[in-house]
C-alpha cells in the first residue's frame, strides 16, 4: 500500500519536473569560503575601491564587517573608509539614486543583500562577463546579464574582453583547425589589464566571498552556535526517553 | 505550598481545570506517531507568538522603514537573525505540522460524530492561520512580498459588481502601499493572534468535552471500570505529558537544523526575490507562493475557460475558495459506519492516497511558473482533489468495512 503509494507520487512528481527545463544562462560555479578571512580582506578592499563609488550596502555597519573578517578598526578607518563617517555607522554613499538614475538609465543598487538575491555562482560570473560590445552606451556588454546598465568598473584589472565570454563545462577541439574553441571565461582581449586571467579570477572570488558574507553575516554566529543546541537536544532526548519508558511500562 | 493551592482554588477551580484537562482526562492508551502533530502545533504557535513578540520591538511598519527594519533585526539586533528565522521558519513549520495533524483527522475518521465540532473549529484555525501567514508575509516588505500580496488580494476584484471597490477597501489605497502594510501589520500581530488563541480554546474544549478519538475509532467510554474510567484509557497527565516531551525534542531538533542551516530552504521558506525591496515598478519574473499555499494556487491557475459570461479568474477564485469549504462539510460527507482507516474498506484507502497524491502534485504544480509543467496536470489533480469529497457519501456507503473490535488492538 505505502510502496504502491510512493511510487505513483514520484512518478507524478517526474511528470511534473519534466516540462521545467527552461533557458537558462550557465554560469561557473564559486567555490565560496566565508571563513576565508584573507579572501574576505582582500575582498572587502576591492569592493571600497571599485564598487563603492557607486553602489551603496548600507544595511551593513562599517564596524560589524571589520571585527567580523579581522581587521583593526584603525587599520579600516585609516583605508576603507572615505570622507568623515565614522566606523559605527552605515555604509552608505554619497551618489544620489536620482541622479544615478539619470547618469546610466538605472540607480546601481544597494550590494549588501546582492548574494541572497543572485548567488554566488551568479555574481563570481557576471563579474568576469564583461565584453567589448559599441552597440552599448559605455562600450561594454555583460553575457550573464544582457544589456546591463552598469559599466566595465575593473576594466583595469581584468582588461577588455574581445568576445562574449560564457561560462561552466569544458572548452573542445574545433576538427578543421585542432585548435582549442569554447573555452570558458574570457580567452583575448582588446586592451590588457593589470592583472592576468588567473589573478583576476581570484580577486573576483574573493569579491564575490565578501559579497556572500556581508548578504548574511550571521551565518557566522549561526554555524557557531548551532552544534551546541543540537548536542544539547540530543543529551536532552535521552532523559526524555528513560521518563516516558518509566512511566509507559506498566500500559500493556 | 498546600495551603496557596488551597487558597487559590477556593476562588478560581484550578484543581477542578487541571484535573478535566489533564490529570484526569482519559485518552486511549494506542495512540500513534500521528497523535504528536496536535501538541507540536502547540509548541509552534507559542514559538510564533514569543518570537513575534521580540520581533515587533525592533519592526518598523512603515514602507519607507520596513525592508531596512528587517536587516537591522538580522545585523544589529542581539540574536535578531535567530528571532527572525525562528519566526519565518516557524510558519513553515506551523502549515507542516498542522497539514499532518489534519491528515491523522482524514486517516482515524477524528471528524466523525461526535467530534464535528471539533473539526470545524480546527479548520476555522486553519483558515485563520492562512490569514496570518499571508499578512505576515507582506510585513519584510521585499519583492515577493509585494508581489504576492498584489497578486492575492486582486483574486478579490474577480467578484462581479463589486470587486474593485473590494480590493480598494482592503488595499485601504489604489495599490498595495504603506498603507496596507500598517493594516495588514495590525491584523497580523494582534487580531488574527486573538481570534486564532480563542479558536484553539474553543478547539481543546470541545475535544475535552467528547474525548479524544483513538486509531481504532472505537468509544472507549463505552467499556468503564467499576470507578467508572474508561478500561482502556489512561490520563493524559503524566502518561502522554512525558510521551508527548520526546516528540518536542525530535521536532525542535530537526527545526534548530532548519534555523540554523537552511533558513531559506532553498527559496522555499524565504523566496528570494524577498531580498529586494519591494518595488511597485517592477513585477519578479515568477510569482509564486510560499510552499503552504501552493495546492490552492495551482488550482486557482487550474481554471482558464470562462463560464457563464463571468471570466475564468473568478471560477479559479470559486474553486479555491471551494476546496478550503468542502473540508468543513467533510463530517457529513463521510457515511461509513466505521471511524478509522484501519476498518474502512478499499475505496476509502485507495481515495485517501488519492486525495493526498492530488495535495502533493497540485503543491508542486503551484511551485512551479504555469509554462513549466503540462497544462493538463493541475485541472486533472484538482478534479481528483475534489472526486475524494464529492464521492465520499457514495464509496464510504457502499465499500465493505471490516468488523470494528469492541477493546483497543
Amino acid at each position: 500500500m505505502m510502496i504502491k503509494l510512493l511510487s505513483s507520487l514520484l512518478l507524478c512528481l517526474f511528470a511534473v519536473g519534466a516540462g521545467a527545463a527552461g533557458p537558462k544562462v550557465v554560469l561557473d560555479e564559486a567555490d565560496v569560503d566565508i571563513y576565508d578571512k584573507p579572501s574576505l580582506q582582500r575582498g572587502v578592499a576591492l569592493f571600497t575601491n571599485y564598487c563603492m563609488g557607486c553602489h551603496s550596502m548600507k544595511y551593513s555597519r562599517y564596524e560589524r564587517v571589520a571585527d567580523d573578517i579581522g581587521i583593526p578598526h584603525e587599520l579600516y578607518q585609516e583605508n576603507l573608509i572615505f570622507g568623515d563617517a565614522k566606523i559605527g555607522e552605515l555604509m552608505e554613499i554619497a551618489m544620489e539614486p536620482e541622479m544615478a538614475a539619470s547618469w546610466f538609465g538605472a540607480a546601481p543598487p544597494d550590494l549588501t543583500l546582492v548574494a541572497r538575491l543572485r548567488g554566488g555562482d551568479w555574481l563570481y560570473s557576471y563579474l568576469r562577463a564583461f565584453y567589448k560590445d559599441d552597440s552599448r552606451p559605455l562600450g561594454v556588454n555583460n553575457s550573464v546579464f544582457k544589456d546591463v546598465g552598469m559599466p566595465h568598473a575593473m576594466v583595469s584589472l581584468q582588461g577588455l574582453c574581445d568576445h562574449k565570454p560564457h561560462f561552466g563545462g569544458e572548452g573542445s577541439i574545433d576538427p578543421i583547425s585542432g585548435k582549442e574553441v569554447g573555452l570558458p571565461g574570457c580567452q583575448s582581449f582588446v586592451t590588457e589589464g593589470s592583472m592576468t586571467p588567473a589573478e583576476f579570477d581570484q580577486a573576483m572570488l574573493d569579491l564575490t566571498n565578501f559579497l556572500v558574507y556581508v548578504g548574511e553575516p550571521s551565518k557566522l554566529q549561526a554555524n557557531a552556535i548551532a552544534p551546541f543546541v543540537l548536542v544539547f537536544l540530543v543529551i536532552l532526548f535521552v532523559p526524555a526517553y528513560l521518563l516516558n519508558r518509566e512511566y509507559w511500562k506498566d500500559i500493556h | 505550598m498546600q495551603k496557596l493551592i488551597q487558597w487559590v482554588d477556593e476562588r478560581l477551580p484550578v484543581v477542578n481545570a487541571f484535573e478535566k484537562h489533564m490529570s484526569k482526562y482519559y485518552t486511549p492508551k494506542n495512540f500513534t506517531f500521528w497523535y504528536f502533530f496536535g501538541v507540536l502545533s502547540m509548541v509552534v504557535l507559542v514559538n510564533q507568538l514569543v518570537t513575534g513578540i521580540w520581533l515587533t520591538m525592533s519592526y518598523n511598519p512603515t514602507g519607507e522603514g520596513a525592508f531596512a527594519s528587517i536587516e537591522y533585526i538580522m545585523r544589529d539586533v542581539e540574536y535578531g537573525w535567530l528571532l527572525r528565522y525562528l519566526h519565518s521558519t516557524g510558519a513553515s513549520a506551523f502549515f507542516a505540522v498542522v497539514y499532518l495533524h489534519m491528515f491523522r483527522g482524514l486517516l482515524y475518521g477524528s471528524y466523525k460524530k461526535p467530534r464535528e465540532l471539533i473539526w470545524i473549529f480546527g479548520m476555522a484555525i486553519y483558515l485563520v492561520l492562512m490569514a496570518e501567514a499571508f499578512m505576515g508575509y507582506l510585513l519584510p516588505w521585499g519583492q515577493m512580498s509585494y508581489w504576492g500580496a498584489q497578486v492575492i488580494v486582486n483574486l478579490f476584484g474577480a467578484i462581479p459588481v463589486i470587486g474593485d471597490d473590494l480590493t480598494q477597501w482592503i488595499r485601504g489605497d489604489y495599490l498595495i502601499s504603506g498603507i496596507t502594510l500598517n493594516r495588514f501589520f495590525a491584523l497580523h500581530v494582534v487580531a488574527l493572534p486573538i481570534v486564532l488563541l480563542g479558536l484553539v480554546v474553543l478547539h481543546i474544549l470541545a475535544l475535552h468535552e467528547v474525548g479524544s478519538n483513538n486509531p481504532d475509532g472505537i468509544d472507549i467510554k463505552k467499556n468503564k471500570d467499576e470507578n467508572g474510567i474508561p478500561k482502556d484509557g489512561i490520563p493524559f497527565h503524566p502518561y502522554y505529558s512525558v510521551h508527548d516531551i520526546q516528540a518536542i525534542v525530535v521536532f525542535l531538533f530537526i527545526f534548530c537544523v532548519v534555523v540554523f542551516y537552511f533558513p531559506e530552504m532553498n527559496g522555499y521558506f524565504i523566496e528570494k526575490p524577498n531580498f529586494e525591496p519591494a518595488n511597485p515598478l517592477k513585477t519578479p519574473d515568477h510569482i509564486a507562493p510560499v510552499w503552504y499555499f501552493t495546492p490552492f494556487y495551482a488550482m486557482l491557475r487550474a481554471v482558464t475557460v470562462p463560464f457563464l459570461g463571468l471570466d475564468a479568474k473568478f471560477w479559479g477564485v470559486v474553486v479555491m475558495g471551494a476546496a478550503i469549504a468542502v473540508l468543513f462539510v467533510l463530517p457529513w460527507l463521510d457515511k461509513s459506519p466505521v471511524r478509522s482507516m484501519r476498518y474502512k474498506g478499499w475505496f476509502s484507502r485507495i481515495w485517501l492516497g488519492i486525495f493526498v497524491v492530488s495535495f502533493i502534485v497540485l503543491g508542486v504544480c503551484g511551485a512551479l511558473p504555469a509554462d513549466a509543467q503540462a497544462y493538463w496536470i493541475a485541472p486533472v489533480f484538482t478534479v481528483l482533489y475534489f472526486a475524494y469529497f464529492i464521492l465520499m457519501p457514495f464509496y464510504t456507503l457502499k465499500e465493505k468495512t471490516k468488523p470494528v473490535p469492541e477493546r483497543l488492538t
